[in-house]
């Protein structure tokens, strides 16, 4: 059971109850579509970018509580940064959820650290991942969806 | 830190399951159970409770030893050798042929040939019956209750022919609406491929009655009996199928073989479906001619040992008696229904008043995937997606479902402990 509460935090439940940023941004110039073909989760990613920043992001679609969390959480921590610094958030946090190194030296990763748990479960990686997958996408402006069996 | 091959620790705890009740028609289950050494694993820390039987059921050791007897004993290759032992894997493995045919009640040993798959199956009537029967504007007639295997190879066909695939419609409850079926049998219609039993609604199809309606206007019936083989008496005369298939590995024998039952004037007008060795007559760098069938249709070095165990499985299930692992299953079945029905927030998918092997479900605000996962939690291996019936998901409105799905070795209590872990569940998402 402390391996589900590791994975179940509070905080991951609580976004994926009511998640941050559920909207299509009106001002949205990028977008991308994710899906996971093996469970059907299914997330689209809108950006207002300012060049090389994310100035406002949101996002829709329907999943997991894991990936609906980790969407969630993921706009907020993208929110105001460069194309250069959420692409390497992501790198961090594929790391933490793979269990490739140890999260609390992360300091990056902030409050993403709470989906460490993800790392004892690896059917469930995937679906941490997919919002950012679906991210990297829009941020490259390859409109194609992006799949989680495309890795 | 604990890593998933830990959590998969292997520590044999026996199991006794109340001692033969009524409801076990004559079958021994704790008997049966001990014949399946993986049940008396734990996973995570917990005895293992295995309703993924869907997806594929575990083996009994009768199944285990022939594979690893084949290996030790008997390994060589058929049809080849004078040798001894190419001799005797040649003997074993036609008779696994005979024990098929004796399963689906064939009328001729020609008439099975062993595939990878249903899959593999469904793709071979496609590219030999099909390409030679499906022309520009014709038509293949599927139902809304398939699994993506009986609906993709038709419509590669139908792509590559210009023909249309066009799908029966069923209702809220899970269920053929047979008058839409039979109004869609047209002149054009040049095959009907329809599931025996629904992998996720469990939904059992009048497929006689679709037969004879079929057969009343020339067109010819090919049964998916992925789901329908493990949980019910199957007769291919008594039906009158055309082609009948299914997997080994649904029905407690190996993965990777598969049989495809076809009638001999069917299987004999068809083209072969790969080249290579073992299917020929002659062969020049002129002309080649083909075996007759089945080895028309069994090109290259099949799964002996594959083979040789499936038959064991059968033989295995004929044994204890289909009738009465039917009717066992149908009591776990009708158990299910009423303690996870009685969940508060569940939905049943799929209530059908004919229904075999399984019980899909979805819960407000858990995610299938969220459910498996802590079901998981306490050893209950369930299968959460979309079970590869997307169709079928869209029907419904739905991305997911849960499902638990029954064999021989299940048991109430089980059912008991799957009930128990959705409600834990439903605490875990504040409900």
């Amino acid at each position: 059971m402390s391996e589900l509460n590791d994975l179940y935090q509070e905080v991951i439940l609580e976004h994926s109850k009511a998640p941050r940023n559920y909207r299509r941004p009106a001002s949205a110039n990028h977008t991308a579509e994710g899906y996971n073909p093996l469970c059907g989760d299914h997330f689209t990613v809108f950006l207002d970018m300012d060049g090389d920043a994310i100035r406002d992001i949101g996002f829709q679609g329907s999943g997991c509580a894991i990936s609906k969390a980790s969407a969630s959480m993921m706009t907020q921590s993208v929110k105001g940064k460069t194309k250069a610094e959420a692409a390497r958030l992501f790198e961090q946090f594929h790391s933490l959820v793979t269990g490739g190194h140890n999260t609390a030296a992360n300091s990056e990763l902030g409050k993403l650290a709470v989906f460490s748990g993800v790392s004892r479960f690896p059917a469930r990686v995937k679906c941490a991942t997919l919002a950012w997958h679906t991210l990297q996408s829009a941020l490259e402006g390859d409109q194609k969806p992006v799949s989680t069996e495309d890795e | 830190m604990t890593t998933f091959a830990d959590r998969l620790q292997v520590e044999p705890q026996a199991f006794a399951p109340s001692r033969a009740l009524p409801q076990d028609h004559g079958l021994d289950i704790a008997a049966i159970r001990a014949e399946f050494p993986i049940l008396s694993r734990t996973i995570n820390g917990r005895r293992l409770v295995y309703l993924d039987n869907a997806a594929t059921s575990q083996k009994p050791r009768a199944v285990i030893r022939a594979l690893a007897r084949y290996y030790e004993q008997e390994n060589a290759n058929i049809h080849r050798g004078v040798h001894w032992l190419s001799v005797q894997a040649t003997e074993e493995h036609d008779a696994a042929r005979r024990s098929v045919q004796r399963f689906l009640n064939a009328r001729r040993e020609s008439e099975i040939v062993f595939v990878r798959g249903a899959t593999e199956a469904i793709n071979l009537v496609a590219q030999t019956f099909g390409r030679t029967h499906v022309a520009a504007g014709d038509e293949v007639l599927i139902t809304a209750m398939e699994h993506h295997s009986n609906i993709v190879p038709w419509q590669m066909l139908c792509e590559e022919k210009g023909a249309h695939l066009k799908v029966a419609p069923i209702d809220d409850r899970g269920q053929l609406l047979v008058d839409e079926f039979q109004k869609l049998i047209g002149p054009r219609t040049r095959i009907v491929a329809v599931t025996h039993v629904s992998n996720v609604l469990g939904t059992v199809n009048p497929v006689r009655e679709l037969i004879a309606m079929a057969h009343s206007r020339g067109v010819p019936v090919l049964l998916d009996g992925a789901q329908a083989a493990p949980h019910l008496s199957v007769d291919v005369q008594h039906l009158d199928c055309d082609f009948y298939v299914f997997s080994g590995h649904k029905v407690y024998g190996p993965t990777g073989i598969g049989v495809l039952y076809g009638k001999a004037a069917l299987l004999d007008a068809m083209p072969p479906y790969q080249g290579g060795g073992d299917m020929i007559a002659s062969v020049t760098f002129e002309k080649t001619t083909y075996k007759k069938s089945p080895s028309k249709f069994e090109a290259g070095t099949p799964d002996i040992g594959g083979a040789i165990a499936l038959g064991v499985a059968l033989d295995y299930v004929t044994g204890l008696g289909i009738d009465r692992i039917a009717a066992h299953e149908h009591d776990l079945l009708e158990y299910a229904t009423e303690k996870v029905g009685a969940i508060p927030t569940i939905r049943l998918i799929g209530t059908a008043s004919h229904r075999a092997g399984v019980l899909s479900f979805v819960l407000d605000d858990v995610h299938p995937h969220d459910l498996g996962t802590i079901l998981d939690g306490d050893g209950i291996a369930v299968r959460a997606g979309h079970h590869c019936a997307q169709p079928l998901m869209a029907r419904f409105g739905i991305p997911a479902t849960t499902r638990a799905s029954f064999a021989v070795y299940n048991t109430r209590e089980e059912i008991d402990v799957l009930v128990e872990g959705i409600k834990k569940a439903r605490k875990v998402f504040g409900q």
